[in-house]
């Protein structure tokens, strides 16, 4: 077990530590005021579902759109079950946090059944279909409060739990990804063809890949849900699937990294600069196109080598550390 | 008689829908994309369609036709600044890109016109027809006459002219394409523009039918006319001509007798069943993808 | 008994019939080559192999095990890996984890195990890196194990290929063009590889090829197909000899 300990893993949890006492004692001084500190929370939930969406967009290379829909469907049915179950916070809310990611997790195998036949404009079209239909649906169900929406939540997210639960989605699907079930998930984005050939079940790890992703997505909701003590179904819609999508491709895709540190930014921006908050969708368009534009641009791409190609073959090097 | 009235407020919101379809199906067919941007160009269309005649003070007839140049110009704009520098990239990349492009057009009204919807005078005023005590809309035979008449123009446009088979050619192969002297560059510009010029018509048509233009008004209608596209069997111009009409009448009924907030739900639940059971549409040809 | 035995595979395109009649039979340890002018039905034939096309009649059986009408995945369990004609690498992966791919069913950890970090997830990876290596230092990859397979030159992505297929174990080994746009040096050095791997592990290679040189140079005996049909089936050079196959490559 020494493999655990090495000198990186401590270091990592100092940081991660750190970061949660810096944070935790900046606030407690009165550093923060009430919009900042309103942040904090927003910005962990964010983070997890950057890091789950990049799961499927970045590693196993399928486009979704409806990323919103599984936070809705987690945020629902584990709002729900706080408010009508009848039991101390600390076992309510892990326990509501477990259901969401469940019941979400089926949402996402039942999205991901299509992904294994579609492809490409198809998948994405289907899984914006489905988050559609989904919100349509609780629109009209009176049982959840409708377009009123649900009221009533109790408000148990805080900074501490939002910040542990990111840390683990992290750990989770960072871990997950440099396993061998990653490998295969990523071999199935670099060429399916070649994937199946070498005896990968490429059906099994499309699914996976679904649901680890919408399991998040739905603990991300009901942190959310938990956050404000409402719910509204107009908050799960395309654009809100579309901002996670920003904060994917803005990191890059298949950096979780990347994926954490912009969806800090997206989070923290329009509130830090509040006279650019019309422009904000102009914003992520231009930063959606102008993305994709210079990473398909070979002399953007040839000056990028040259400037990170120190950077690249320390991490190159890195990648195999974890058996050796 | 309920019943009649309903299936004909499905027919010509079911041609909108197929001309707006016909862009998805024809820039589909050439570049194998998915234009995301499509259905906002409509709401270009709109916009300009507002200006021109509340504004400037325009015949309707020029209104259109100036709201016609302004979205083909658009269109092929797109394609030259967003799409073609991506068209040897990989389809998430390109899909990506015109998502943005969407959101661009999106939120660029955003700012111009503001989130309010403004409302537009209608630019065609036919009155209704009276058959005993039965009254059509107007405006609904004139957008299902104009849908046909566009088809047909398009069907014949494509099968014979030189441009029309330069057209079916690149979208068969590229790269034989150009062997053969065909300039591939020129040939998708002139479907961009084909294809927005279309949306322009659709948007001119359904602000016509609705009254009002906002800077959303493009969205819903562009991602049923691509469920359209897709019902019809995407690549095909018959198909997106059925799918379009199939889909508008299907909405019509369950506005009318399910439930008007599940409408969508139920289109898009349509769209999921087929692309299940039939990936390649009603009228779709069947391709064996090539290893 | 053989290897591989085909009995009267045959497939029809709607009325088209691609591949008729096509039967062999390789013993194990053979370097066998499948020859035929362009679109003679060699490929069709892989992919029938390879179960990405189900065939019309006939059956074929690896190791006395019918595998007609399995999907790729399980032909690739049962033991048949290939290479592409046009090379499919796991691009943006390493080279390293593009050999790990192959090896990906060798062990067993489970997601958990990865997820947690359990003692089954080092021991596991230990043992892919060590099996890794030693892949990649027979064909002399090792160096460039943290390259980007897109990076490598051309005919090291052909060695990665090879080496990825044959990091799945398999009794069989399909090789598709292995020498499609290869200079004639590159071709004797690839010659050289297909003869070792043969011999270093003890391996049954099937090959397609319109290159005569090669496959005369290397394959102990050959097919020839043309419009789908076997023209001519034994050692080189009568083969090659035989008027029929003559016709067939030069017209009359």
């Amino acid at each position: 077990m020494s493999k655990v300990f090495t000198k990186k893993n401590i270091l990592l949890f100092v940081v991660i530590a750190a970061i949660y006492a810096l944070l935790f004692t900046l606030d407690g001084m009165g550093f923060f005021n009430r919009q900042t500190r309103a942040l904090l929370v927003p910005i962990c939930i964010n983070i997890i579902l950057a890091v789950s969406l990049n799961l499927i967009v970045g590693f196993l290379g399928e486009l979704t759109l409806g990323h919103a829909g599984f936070m809705s469907v987690g945020a629902y049915t584990g709002c729900m079950f706080t408010i009508y179950a009848d039991l101390p916070m600390a076992v309510e809310f892990p326990l509501a946090m477990l259901i969401g990611g469940v019941v979400a997790a089926v949402f996402g195998v039942i999205i991901g059944i299509p992904a294994l036949r579609l492809r490409g404009d198809y998948l994405a079209i289907v899984t914006l279909a489905f988050g559609e239909i989904i919100r349509s649906i609780l629109n009209n169900l009176s049982l959840v409060g409708g377009s009123g929406g649900l009221n009533g939540i109790p408000k148990y997210s805080n900074y501490a739990i939002a910040y542990v639960v990111m840390i683990v989605t992290i750990v989770v699907i960072a871990n997950l990804v440099k396993s061998r079930h990653g490998r295969a998930i990523c071999s199935i984005r670099d060429n399916v063809i070649a994937s199946e050939s070498m005896g990968i079940p490429v059906v099994y790890y499309k699914l996976l890949a679904f649901v680890v992703a919408a399991f998040f997505a739905g603990v991300a909701g009901v942190l959310y849900g938990h956050n404000l003590g409402i719910l509204k179904p107009s908050t799960f819609d395309f654009n809100k699937s579309i901002e996670i999508l920003v904060m994917v491709v803005m990191g890059g895709m298949g950096s979780i990294p990347g994926s954490i540190i912009a969806a800090f930014l997206i989070t923290v921006l329009p509130e830090l600069l509040r006279g650019l908050a019309d422009y904000r969708m102009l914003i992520y368009a231009v930063v959606l196109i102008v993305m994709m534009l210079l990473n398909n641009n070979a002399r953007f791409n040839e000056f990028k080598t040259h400037i990170f190609a120190k950077k690249a073959r320390r991490q190159g090097a890195g990648l195999t550390e974890g058996g050796e | 008689m309920e019943f009649l009235s309903q299936l004909i407020n499905g027919l010509s919101l079911g041609s909108i829908y197929a001309l707006i379809a016909l862009g998805y199906t024809m820039v589909y067919g050439i570049c194998k994309m998915l234009n995301f941007a499509h259905g906002d160009v409509i709401m270009v269309g709109a916009y300009m369609l507002s200006i021109a005649m509340a504004t400037l003070h325009f015949p309707p007839f020029l209104s259109i036709l100036v709201s016609m140049v302004v979205c083909a110009t658009l269109g092929v704009c797109i394609e030259k600044i967003a799409y073609k520098p991506l068209r040897n990239a990989s389809p998430l990349a390109v899909l990506i890109t015109a998502i943005g492009v969407s959101y661009f057009l999106q939120s660029s009204a955003l700012l111009l016109f503001g989130s309010t919807q403004r409302r537009v005078e209608s630019a065609i005023n036919v009155p209704n027809l009276q058959i005993g005590a039965f009254s059509i809309s107007g405006n609904s035979l004139i957008t299902l006459g104009v849908t046909v008449v566009l088809m047909v123009i398009i069907t014949w446009f494509i099968n014979n002219t030189m441009t029309g088979k330069a057209i079916l050619a690149v979208s068969e192969d590229k790269g034989a394409a150009q062997l053969m002297g065909i300039n591939v560059n020129r040939t998708i510009s002139v479907t961009f523009l084909i294809g927005s010029a279309l949306a322009a018509v659709a948007g001119v048509l359904f602000i016509s039918a609705y009254g009002y233009v906002g800077p959303y008004t493009g969205s819903m209608p562009g991602i049923k006319a691509f469920v359209a596209a897709v019902l019809g069997g995407i690549g095909s111009v018959p198909g997106a001509m059925l799918g379009g009409i199939l889909l508008g009448i299907i909405e019509s009924l369950s506005k009318a007798y399910i439930s008007t907030q599940l409408s969508d739900a139920i289109v898009f639940g349509v769209l999921i069943v087929v692309l299940l059971v039939r990936p390649n549409g009603l009228l779709g040809k069947k391709r064996t993808e090539k290893v | 008994m053989a290897l591989l035995e085909v009995t009267n595979l045959g497939i029809s395109f709607g009325g088209l019939r691609a591949v008729d009649d096509f039967s062999v039979s390789i013993e194990k340890g053979a370097l066998y080559g499948l020859i035929g002018p362009n679109g003679a039905g060699k490929t069709t034939v892989f992919y029938m192999l390879t179960g990405v096309y189900q065939p019309t009649v006939g059956t074929f059986a690896l190791d006395g095990e019918n595998l007609t009408g399995k999907t790729p995945l399980e032909i690739s369990h049962k033991g048949i890996a290939r290479t592409f004609q046009n090379i499919r690498l796991f691009n943006k992966m390493t080279v390293l984890d593009n050999v790990k791919i192959g090896l990906h069913n060798h062990v067993k950890y489970n997601v958990l195990d990865g997820i947690m970090r359990l003692p089954a997830y080092f021991r596991d990876e230990q043992k892919l890196n060590e099996d890794a290596k030693r892949l990649l230092e027979v064909f002399d990859l090792y160096g460039e194990k943290d390259y980007l397979a897109s990076n490598l030159p051309y005919g090291k992505q052909r060695k990665l290929e090879i080496a990825r297929a044959l990091a799945t174990a398999p009794k069989l080994l399909l090789l598709d063009e292995p020498a499609a746009g290869m200079n004639p040096n590159e071709t004797a050095e690839l010659m050289d590889t297909i003869r070792f791997v043969r011999d270093e592990f003890d391996m049954t290679i099937l090959l397609i090829e319109h290159d005569m040189k090669l496959v005369s140079g290397i394959c102990e005996e050959i097919t020839v197909l043309n419009f789908g049909q076997v023209l001519a089936q034994g050692k080189p050079a009568e083969v090659l000899s035989d008027p029929k196959v003559i016709v067939a490559y030069l017209g009359e």
